[in-house]
């Protein structure tokens, strides 16, 4: 009977917060917040906001980052697979792919800002050889006013999960078979899977390109790392007012908040528009007849580009870990002149607290998705319920920025007297956690041969022994990989942690973005790695513990 | 143990969205083996998801099935005393040999070890408990799922066209088996084929579908 209710109460846990903190931002934007004294519906807070120098800027900084990022994520992952062949590198990039995906937003933001700042790894390593210079040139390079290296940090983490999503998907569309036939008609192999598998792929990973958009054009970790500070980005301006002493900002801030989801809004607008262009533009060079147009072009940009990405990515990785145990570090030395573990010995013991807050939300988040999702899957297999069309109100919280609701979230918490702590951190957390565990869980759960379970009903075994002992065991893989995603999505939450903890739940992710701007880099390396270091555990035990539990079980192995 | 019941299929329709597919109105009695033939797509599988208690919502089914004096298409699959044979052998990949055939003992059986070394020994299978059912050949996986249907004590058999993907030496090796193990038990059996062999080897009455 409860299983009946599961679907029901994994949405409504999803979709309330999402409804009452959007309700708790649009209010205050039209005036309209009793604590504060509010009560009356005026555009006041609009016109303060209008009025904010540099909004323009920040708004176009939002919508173009957003729309750019995406686009160049997407035809580096399309580029890619047009051109993989199955070669070494390209089974050993994609291997890659998942413990890529797996290191938080802000991690790779102080990487990549540690790689190309005026006194970063690059420079060092071509100084002064190259350039001459024997101090660091005077450039604004991360934080630069047009964005582009915000952009660059979320193109290295939108191109692992855009190719993830697309790994998952192609399978079902049998892309070998569309390319032998393509093939056999005298196309070439990367001009035949972008006419033939491409169309029909692009369709199914639309939701999380979506997701990808609304992610990026209102992102705030990464933007307070990385994006412009004159004007920042719009999330990143949003953040500051609500945090303003000064309570009237939050009536402007709110205002900001909406303006933000209609930011969001507006790109996933035009993406569509585009969409529908390029179906229009797209139909005659489909069937034009050309095949082998552009054909070397797309093999050697589609692996040299994610090659790049994943190199970049991997340096800066390893520009974290440099920095985290240099000495004295003279300007052009390609490496530091002494090591230490200073830096490591210094932060640790006042990083106790952050790693168990971050550990213990993560693990309930996770542990209480999992039991939601699951259970939600389980009604549906045991009821034959076809795919659901209720079913994209769970990626929901996935399109709806982060700043859009969020603050509604803790007013609207607030007014029926819950004040921030950890419980509500974990709620938060699991409104982004969840979405995540389905979409990773869902296809492996519904492709199980139903036989299975017949076999052990036949058996006398009843609905729950079979699922406590066949269902469960035979997806143990599928369900620990989807656990150790959801671990990482809640080990990099930045603003739910923040706002709904009220500043009084450190994690490792505030903490290390919190130094954004103190700008220790040895300090700030110790903490992005101890960030990455986490989902890092939580996935190598899910590849292990299978391993260990089916060693003596072959075609488990297989399956896993 | 009580007297083996009779299986009775009486008057069972399964239509379509409104189309008939099958009708079949028989009783099975213990130890004989009725088998229904016909073509893919005559129903058959159907018939047999249908009695097991797996039919997908689209069919839709009339009549009632009865074994002794329970009415078992009213039951849920688990509580109809029906064991399954499968095209495949379907032994769990994650427990032993062993952990397959004690899946299928009923929780309160006394001398659950003795039984489970009888029934390998049975099968020629003696000290196999240990072993993981990949290990095993298409033959043994077959003769481990046999006995694991025996062992859940069941009270009448389905078979799903189970010796269609053995190949050919052991495919009338394991007919025998099977077909004397049934009659033994004395257990009512209804088997799905569209191979006339079986249908000899099974030697009972035989329904043609489609």
């Amino acid at each position: 009977m409860l299983l009946r209710l599961a679907p029901w109460i994994l949405i409504s846990v999803l979709v309330v917060p999402l409804a009452a903190g959007l309700l708790m931002v649009i209010l205050p934007a039209f005036g309209y917040l009793p604590v504060l004294g509010g009560e009356t519906f005026h555009f006041d807070a609009w016109q303060a906001l209008w009025q904010r120098p540099g909004l323009y800027r920040s708004i176009l900084l939002s919508y173009a980052s957003g729309l750019i990022t995406t686009l160049v994520a997407l035809a580096i992952v399309a580029l890619f697979l047009a051109a993989s062949r199955g070669t070494w590198l390209d089974r050993g990039i994609r291997r890659l792919v998942s413990p890529l995906l797996a290191i938080p937003h802000a991690a790779v933001a102080f990487g990549l800002a540690f790689l190309i700042a005026p006194s970063g790894l690059f420079v060092r390593w071509v100084s002064p050889g190259l350039t001459g210079w024997e101090r660091p040139p005077d450039a604004l390079i991360v934080n630069d006013p047009l964005g582009l290296s915000l952009m660059a940090g979320l193109v290295l983490k939108e191109v692992p999960f855009l190719l993830l999503m697309c790994l998952a998907a192609l399978p079902q569309l049998d892309p070998e078979r569309r390319v032998t036939l393509a093939r056999s008609l005298g196309y070439s192999a990367n001009i035949a899977w972008l006419k033939s598998v491409f169309p029909v792929l692009y369709p199914l990973i639309r939701l999380p390109v979506y997701a990808v958009i609304a992610y990026a054009t209102s992102v705030v970790d990464m933007a307070m790392i990385l994006g412009p500070t004159l004007p920042p980005t719009l999330s990143v301006s949003i953040l500051g007012w609500f945090n303003d002493p000064d309570l009237d900002h939050r009536y402007m801030a709110s205002a900001g908040a909406v303006l933000q989801l209609g930011v969001t809004l507006a790109a996933l607008l035009t993406w569509w528009l585009g969409e529908q262009c390029v179906k229009r533009v797209s139909q005659g060079w489909l069937i034009n007849g050309a095949r082998n147009t552009g054909s070397m072009a797309i093999a050697v940009g589609g692996r040299l580009l994610l090659t790049t990405t994943t190199l970049l990515a991997i340096s800066a990785i390893g520009g974290l870990v440099i920095f985290s145990v240099a000495g004295f570090w003279r300007f052009p030395d390609a490496l530091p002149g002494t090591f230490t573990l200073d830096h490591w010995q210094r932060i640790l013991p006042s990083v106790t607290t952050p790693l168990l807050n971050t550990l213990s939300v993560g693990l309930a988040a996770t542990l209480s998705a999992a039991v939601m999702v699951v259970a939600t899957l389980e009604n549906a297999v045991r009821h034959h319920l076809p795919v659901s069309r209720s079913q994209w109100l769970l990626y929901l919280p996935l399109i709806v920025p982060q700043v859009a609701f969020l603050f509604g979230l803790v007013v609207a918490a607030e007014s029926i007297n819950v004040r921030p702590q950890m419980a509500l951190v974990i709620a938060a957390h699991l409104l982004f956690v969840a979405p995540y565990l389905y979409l990773s869980l869902s296809e492996a759960y519904r492709r199980l041969d139903p036989r299975w379970m017949q076999a052990a009903h036949s058996l006398g075994a009843s609905p729950w022994r079979a699922f406590w002992q066949v269902r469960l065991p035979l997806l143990l893989a599928p369900l620990l990989t989807a656990c150790a995603v959801s671990l990482a999505v809640s080990i990099g939450q930045y603003l739910p942690t923040l706002l709904l903890g009220g500043g009084r739940v450190p994690t490792i992710t505030t903490e290390a973005v919190a130094m954004a701007s103190g700008g220790n880099r040895r300090l700030i390396a110790v903490l992005a790695l101890l960030q990455a270091l986490l989902p890092f555990i939580g996935f190598s035990l899910a590849l292990l513990i299978p391993r260990l539990a089916w060693a003596k079980r072959r075609q488990m192995r297989g399956v896993a | 143990m009580t007297p083996n019941p009779t299986l009775l299929i009486q008057q069972v329709q399964i239509t379509l969205h409104g189309e008939t597919l099958l009708a079949i109105d028989r009783a099975i009695a213990p130890g004989e083996v009725l088998t229904v033939m016909g073509p893919s797509g005559s129903g058959k599988s159907t018939l047999l998801a249908y009695l097991a208690g797996f039919m997908s919502p689209v069919f839709k089914a009339q009549g009632q099935v009865f074994l002794a004096n329970t009415r078992l298409d009213t039951l849920p699959a688990e509580k109809r005393g029906l064991g399954l044979l499968f095209q495949d052998p379907l032994l769990f990949p994650h427990l032993s040999v062993g952990g397959n055939l004690r899946f299928g003992i009923p929780q309160r059986t006394a001398n659950k070890q003795a039984q489970l070394a009888q029934a390998l020994h049975q099968v020629g299978l003696s000290g196999y408990e240990d072993r993981d059912p990949a290990t095993l050949s298409g033959g043994q996986q077959a003769r481990v799922a046999l006995m694991r249907l025996l062992l859940s004590q069941p009270r009448a058999v389905l078979l799903d066209e189970p010796f269609s993907k053995l190949d050919t030496a052991l495919r009338q090796e394991m007919r025998t088996l099977v077909f004397n193990q049934l009659r033994d038990a004395g257990l009512p059996a209804l088997l799905v084929t569209h191979d006339h062999a079986d249908t000899k080897a099974a030697g009972g009455p035989v329904i043609e579908l489609g």
